[in-house]
């Protein structure tokens, strides 16, 4: 299945939760938000949100600004 | 020094010490921000909220590691935003990646030339998140008359530009800014358009509550350097507004007496 993080297509072989995805992608444990159909997801939901096909998910952190 | 001891900033409630704020743009590595920001003496940071790096090294350094908000408070912005809409979801993430922290820095921009703010979007901004119980501090023009709205609507900071961003032009309108000040109902810090350490040191004469900076710190030759001036700056600028200047005349007046020559 195909979702879109970040702005980009995304294949995944099978359903991943949030914490999953947030797992493979070597983020586990970094300070982040995360929006999936443009709703934030609190962290504690991570394990029980599943994706699904065409879901878009954003993935954001904190960077240098002014 | 009475006055200056117990001098304190306060904003939502939460009382500071310093009375610079900070920007992390800009800066060579991250070494150099977390150098420059302990320089600066400031308490609150602003950061940007951003799209997380897909697949590139996942153990370069986080900002949040490097300015970390135990130490200090954290001021994400909107920086980027020309939509209401866009400043409302990114403070909305900005609350979930800091643990339901309110503090926010609203500016919705309207020009990327001039990154000039859109007054009609921020408003709008303002009255969701306001509503939503975010205490917010907006950057805007220096209209007394919006500058006014935003205070009224119940933002927690007005800040009026001092100069266009990253410009360095310094304090373009001080009279625009008086106007401001006076009738001011919430702290009012200047946020844009500081060159240097004497366009810091004449908003605080100004009676600004405070000054917001990023790239006059971060594009100096020595960064971290600056920062440590700027500190000076903004103690000094504060020191002589609380201390009010002499009144100028066009005309010498002798500071040493005339009796007593014996020439």
């Amino acid at each position: 299945m195909q979702i879109q993080l970040n702005g980009e297509a995304y294949s995944l072989e099978n359903p991943l939760t949030l914490a999953e995805l947030v797992e493979r992608l070597g983020l586990g444990g970094k300070r982040l938000a995360i929006e999936l159909n443009l709703e934030i997801i609190p962290r504690s939901q991570y394990p029980d949100t599943r994706l699904a096909e065409g879901d878009r998910v954003e993935i954001v952190h904190a960077i240098g600004g002014g | 020094m009475t006055d200056m001891s117990q001098d304190a900033l306060e904003i939502a409630g939460v009382r500071y010490r310093s009375r610079l704020l900070v920007g992390t743009g800009k800066y060579k590595d991250m070494d150099e921000t977390r150098e420059a920001i302990e320089a600066s003496g400031a308490e609150i940071v602003t950061v940007a909220i951003r799209r997380t790096n897909i697949g590139q090294n996942p153990n370069e350094p986080n900002l949040l590691d490097v300015v970390s908000p135990e130490r200090y408070t954290i001021l994400p912005n909107t920086a980027g935003c020309y939509t209401a809409e866009d400043a409302v979801r990114t403070c909305r993430l900005a609350r979930e990646l800091l643990d339901g922290h309110k503090l926010v820095k609203l500016e919705v921009l309207a020009d990327d030339k001039t990154l000039f703010p859109n007054v009609i979007e921020t408003i709008k901004a303002a009255e969701v998140l306001i509503k939503d119980g975010f205490d917010v501090m907006v950057y805007t023009s220096d209209d007394p008359i919006i500058a006014r709205q935003l205070a009224d609507m119940g933002c927690v900071a007005v800040m009026p530009l001092a100069g266009l961003i990253g410009s360095g032009l310094g304090i373009c309108n001080p009279f625009n800014l008086r106007i401001i000040l006076e009738e001011a109902t919430v702290p009012v810090l200047v946020d844009a358009g500081v060159g240097t350490a004497s366009d810091a040191a004449i908003a605080m004469e100004l009676g600004c509550a405070g000054v917001l900076m990023n790239s006059a710190i971060a594009h100096a030759q020595k960064p971290v350097l600056m920062a440590e001036a700027m500190k000076h700056a903004i103690l000094a600028g504060r020191g002589a507004y609380l201390a009010g200047r002499m009144p100028r005349k066009l005309y010498a007046s002798a500071s040493s007496p005339l009796d007593g020559t014996f020439f």
